[in-house]
């Protein structure tokens, strides 16, 4: 995918643009409920993930109001925003993570493939299994390469060794890894270099074979070769994985994905196709986000 | 830009320039103060160190031998164990007699009042009554190193000091016990003697004479009515007795061993079953008491109690009979060896001219200490190393080897770590893991941390009244109650040792394994998550892994601290001999129930308690040595091990 970003000295606004954008922000930022701009093409689209009206409460602070954004099946989906927007928590919304930290209560609802995520019924840990997550910061396991892909086989107690060795392959070769590991699969897996190690996430991620791929800023901590390595990756992976990721780099957001969300203190602003966004965006705001006005 | 706006530039704030205020600014004196710190304690602990080992490697080195003539017309002969300056007092001096007194004062006045003094070990206690003389240069009228002196190391009364004058051979002459003639019986044995001696004749070395009770007599002027025991030789003069000493005395040592393994290990097996047998008929005795009391005398349980208890009579009968039978075996194939050693005698005279004949047999090590190459020294010194390292403590523990406290210590220390390591790591899990954070676990964390501070005694004596009476006590009742009234786990013993310093040093693992939990990247955690990980599997296959080397050096910790503790010992179990091991060849092999030696608590025995605290002084520094030795082989044993899990868990991250 090859988007280019609109050049904000010569300003080329969508149609739209400007009509009804002017304000907004600062709107939000008095607290008022705006609605999300979202584009026609993506009711074409058919859904893996389903949020509507989803709200989050850290304590007493609320990181994010009424979020509604659907996840189309088999393309990549950026959130975009400036720093505490709420996208890399409303990410951690999907696979539960959130459970983890005290205090967090929400409201609204989520379904992965038509099922409520926030049933009492479902189980989170089965849940996360459906999904996986690649962090900002690589975070390899303290053991062998081998052991750090099979790990989501091996708490589901997968112990065939033909099994765990063929996911092995499978997953590496997935995430461009393979030639550069397949020597060295029982050593440590923190002996990689950092790109390396991103992608041995990934693989790990991508091992259990997830509905969903959820990526937080999974390049912000690598060098640019790296970074050319995991964007790739994620070209790679396109329509065979569902992908939701979470990104600052906006040339990053226009060179990977199909769709972009754009994020602004907790509410979603505008979500459309990734051309659309970045070249003719709806609103204002977008624009001025994307070419690089403020955020 | 308008120009009046501007604030006009402030003057730079005044710097104070004293060159104190620079250095303080600098931290320069800090850096010194921190370094003196460092440098204070390392000059300590590296002293205390040097000092150690300089006392505890030189102990065991065979010094030579000193004979010291004294102005008063005594001779003494001895090792040189330490020497010192002094001032004497006027009334010392006055005691003296006339002439030491006056040459005494001109060598004070020469040197300034001090006197030089050494402290000679002169030995043979059971002939002078002392153990160590002190000697001061003035009193001196002759001192040489007599080439013949020699030092032996004996099994009783310690170290004797002599030149040796004979060597003794026995030929037991025949008991012809089947003959009941008491005069026949004699004439046998007096002829069998005489040939015996003929068959000796023509080595001019050595002398041949007949023992008639406990007299020696030369052929010619052996009475006619005497009973010959045995015919011996006798080799004269100090070099061919020494040699004759050379060539025996290794055989005689090795019966020597024989028969301490039969007192040891076939007696003490014969004793273990016969103990058994008396057991399973002490619990039949019991059951039929029980049966009697339940149901009375006519009751079928009773009927079959009665029964099994005559069954078990005749059973330990038997084996009463076969083990006294075995016993008896024993006991003449020691009184043989005992018999064999007995033929080797070595005479020796004192440097105070007094003769004394030592049995071979009870002689440990024997050696020409002025008279030793480097080599043999060096022999010698190793020699001692090898007993103190690998024998059994005798003479009230002053002389002879530490083996039975080195494995007191180390299994100790072993099983203490066992213990303490999975109860702490579990309790410093559930702390860090699972339980809410809140005032109660704020008062657990604190309470486990005052807890490091408790005197060790008081855990001494907790053990005590814990382990040892209350679940000692009941172990005793419910499982071997045909023992009672002697306690088999209801008295101090290396089980409830190890346990009482588990609980002791149980705050230091928690401690460090909370650390150690706490440092475990969040990051890991979540990267565990959302794998679909449940917190368990997270736990066990992510954080405990991770955590590993911390818990690891919380044990290093514990064990640092577990191994030199001795307070609690002395009541729960540590004892000033023990020589069954708490692991032997005796069913069930391993004995956790029973007592054991220290060697923490060794170096106090030899240091505080023992009678001859001169000589038991250079042993304290060396077990001492000893004890940092293995302290420090078990800590390097456990930091290698972290470090190779360090490797594992940090190998090549940037």
């Amino acid at each position: 995918m090859n988007v280019v970003i609109a050049d904000p000295a010569a300003p080329e606004r969508g149609d739209n643009a400007g009509r009804n954008g002017s304000g907004r922000l600062a709107a939000v930022a008095r607290g008022e409920s705006v609605p999300a701009e979202i584009h026609d093409e993506l009711r074409q689209e058919r859904h893996v993930l389903e949020i509507e009206r989803f709200s989050l409460w850290y304590g007493e602070a609320r990181a994010l109001f009424d979020i509604s954004l659907n996840v189309p099946r088999g393309k990549v989906t950026a959130l975009i925003g400036p720093s505490g927007c709420g996208k890399s928590t409303l990410l951690r919304s999907v696979n539960r993570l959130n459970d983890l930290v005290d205090g967090v209560r929400i409201e609204g609802s989520m379904r992965l493939a038509g099922r409520e995520i926030y049933d009492r019924a479902v189980d989170a840990i089965e849940l996360r299994k459906r999904m996986g997550m690649v962090f900002q910061k690589s975070n390899p396991f303290p053991m062998s390469v081998f052991e750090n892909v099979v790990y989501p086989l091996r708490i589901d107690g997968e112990r065939n060794r033909a099994v765990l060795q063929e996911v092995c392959e499978r997953s590496l070769r997935g995430a461009a890894l393979w030639d550069e590991v397949k020597d060295r699969l029982h050593e440590s897996a923190l002996g990689l270099s950092g790109g390396q190690q991103q992608r041995l996430c990934i693989a790990r991620a991508i091992a259990a074979e997830p509905e969903v791929l959820l990526m937080d800023e999974p390049c912000s901590a690598l060098d640019p070769l790296a970074t050319n390595k995991i964007e790739d990756l994620i070209d790679r992976l396109r329509g065979e994985y569902t992908i939701l990721i979470v990104t600052h780099n906006m040339q990053q957001a226009a060179r990977t994905s199909d769709y972009t969300a754009f994020m602004y203190l907790g509410r979603l602003i505008e979500y459309g196709p990734t051309e659309t966004l970045f070249q003719k965006p709806r609103l204002i705001e977008t624009y001025d986000y994307v070419t690089g006005r403020f955020g | 830009m308008n120009a009046a706006a501007v604030p006009p530039p402030a003057a730079p704030r005044r710097r104070s320039g004293r060159d104190s205020a620079a250095l303080l600014a600098h931290g320069e004196p800090a850096v010194w103060l921190m370094g003196g710190g460092l440098v204070l304690a390392l000059a300590m602990i590296v002293g205390l160190l040097v000092f150690v080992l300089y006392q505890g490697v030189a102990t065991l080195w065979p010094r030579p031998v000193e004979r010291i003539a004294l102005r008063d017309g005594s001779v003494h002969m001895g090792e040189v164990a330490r020497d010192d300056r002094y001032r004497p007092a006027d009334h010392v001096l006055a005691a003296l007699p006339e002439d030491t007194a006056a040459a005494a004062r001109a060598a004070l006045a020469a040197a300034d009042g001090w006197a030089h003094r050494r402290l000679l070990r002169t030995g043979n206690y059971e002939l002078t009554g002392e153990h160590f003389q002190w000697i001061s240069d003035y009193q001196i009228a002759a001192e040489d190193r007599p080439p013949w002196a020699v030092v032996l190391e004996r099994m009783t009364w310690g170290r004797f000091y002599g030149e040796p004058v004979a060597f003794h051979v026995l030929h037991y002459t025949d008991e012809f016990a089947d003959q009941a003639d008491p005069a026949e019986r004699r004439r046998l044995r007096r002829e069998q003697a005489l040939r015996m001696a003929r068959e000796m004749e023509g080595t001019p070395s050595r002398r041949v004479m007949f023992q008639t009770g406990l007299r020696l007599a030369a052929p010619a002027e052996l009475p006619e009515t005497a009973t010959v025991a045995a015919v011996v030789e006798i080799w004269e003069g100090a070099e061919s007795a020494w040699a004759q000493f050379a060539a025996w005395h290794s055989g005689v040592r090795e019966r020597w061993q024989q028969r301490r393994a039969l007192e040891k290990i076939e007696i003490g097996r014969i004793n273990q079953r016969r103990e058994a047998g008396r057991h399973r008929l002490r619990s039949a005795e019991l059951r039929l008491e029980r049966a009697l009391a339940a149901g009375g005398p006519e009751s079928p349980a009773a009927a079959r109690a009665r029964a099994e208890l005559d069954r078990q009579r005749i059973e330990f009968g038997r084996l009463d009979r076969a083990t006294e039978e075995e016993f008896l075996r024993i006991r003449a194939r020691i009184a043989e060896l005992n018999r064999e050693n007995s033929r080797f005698r070595l005479v020796l005279t004192t440097a105070g001219g007094a003769a004394k004949t030592i049995e071979l047999a009870d002689i440990v090590r024997g050696y020409p200490a002025n008279r030793l190459t480097f080599g043999q020294r060096l022999g010698v010194y190793g020699a001692r190393w090898r007993e103190f390292l690998l024998d059994d403590p005798r003479e009230a523990n002053m002389e002879g080897g530490v083996f039975p406290a080195i494995f007191g210590t180390v299994v100790m220390t072993l099983v203490m770590s066992l213990m303490v390591v999975p109860f702490g790591v579990l309790a410093a899990l559930y702390l860090r893991e699972y339980a809410k954070a809140g005032p109660l676990i704020s008062a657990v964390r604190i309470a486990v941390n005052n807890l490091a501070g408790v005197p060790s005694i008081v855990f001494g004596v907790f053990g005590l009244g814990f382990f040892c009476y209350f679940l000692g006590g009941h172990i005793d009742r419910w499982f071997f109650a045909a023992k009672l009234p002697s306690p088999t786990y209801g008295t101090g013993g290396i089980l409830w040792a190890s346990l009482t310093l588990a609980l002791m040093t149980l705050p230091v693992v928690i401690v460090a394994t909370e650390e150690a939990l706490a440092a475990v990247p969040g990051s890991m955690r979540e990267g565990s998550y959302a794998c679909g990980a449940s917190k368990w599997q997270t736990i066990r296959r992510i954080v405990l892994p991770r955590a590993m080397p911390g818990i690891m050096t919380g044990m290093i910790l514990a064990m640092a601290r577990g191994a030199g503790e001795v307070a609690p010992l002395m009541l729960v179990g540590a004892v000033k001999m023990a020589p069954e091991l708490p692991v032997d060849g005796i069913f069930p092999y391993l004995h956790p129930e029973r007592s054991f030696m220290h060697l923490g608590f060794h170096i106090y025995d030899l240091g505080f308690q023992s009678q001859n605290s001169e000589a038991a002084k250079p042993m304290v520094f060396t077990t001492t040595l000893l004890l940092i030795a293995i302290i420090a082989a078990l800590n390097i044993a456990a930091v290698v091990i972290r470090t190779r899990l360090r490797r594992r868990f940090h190998a090549g991250t940037f």
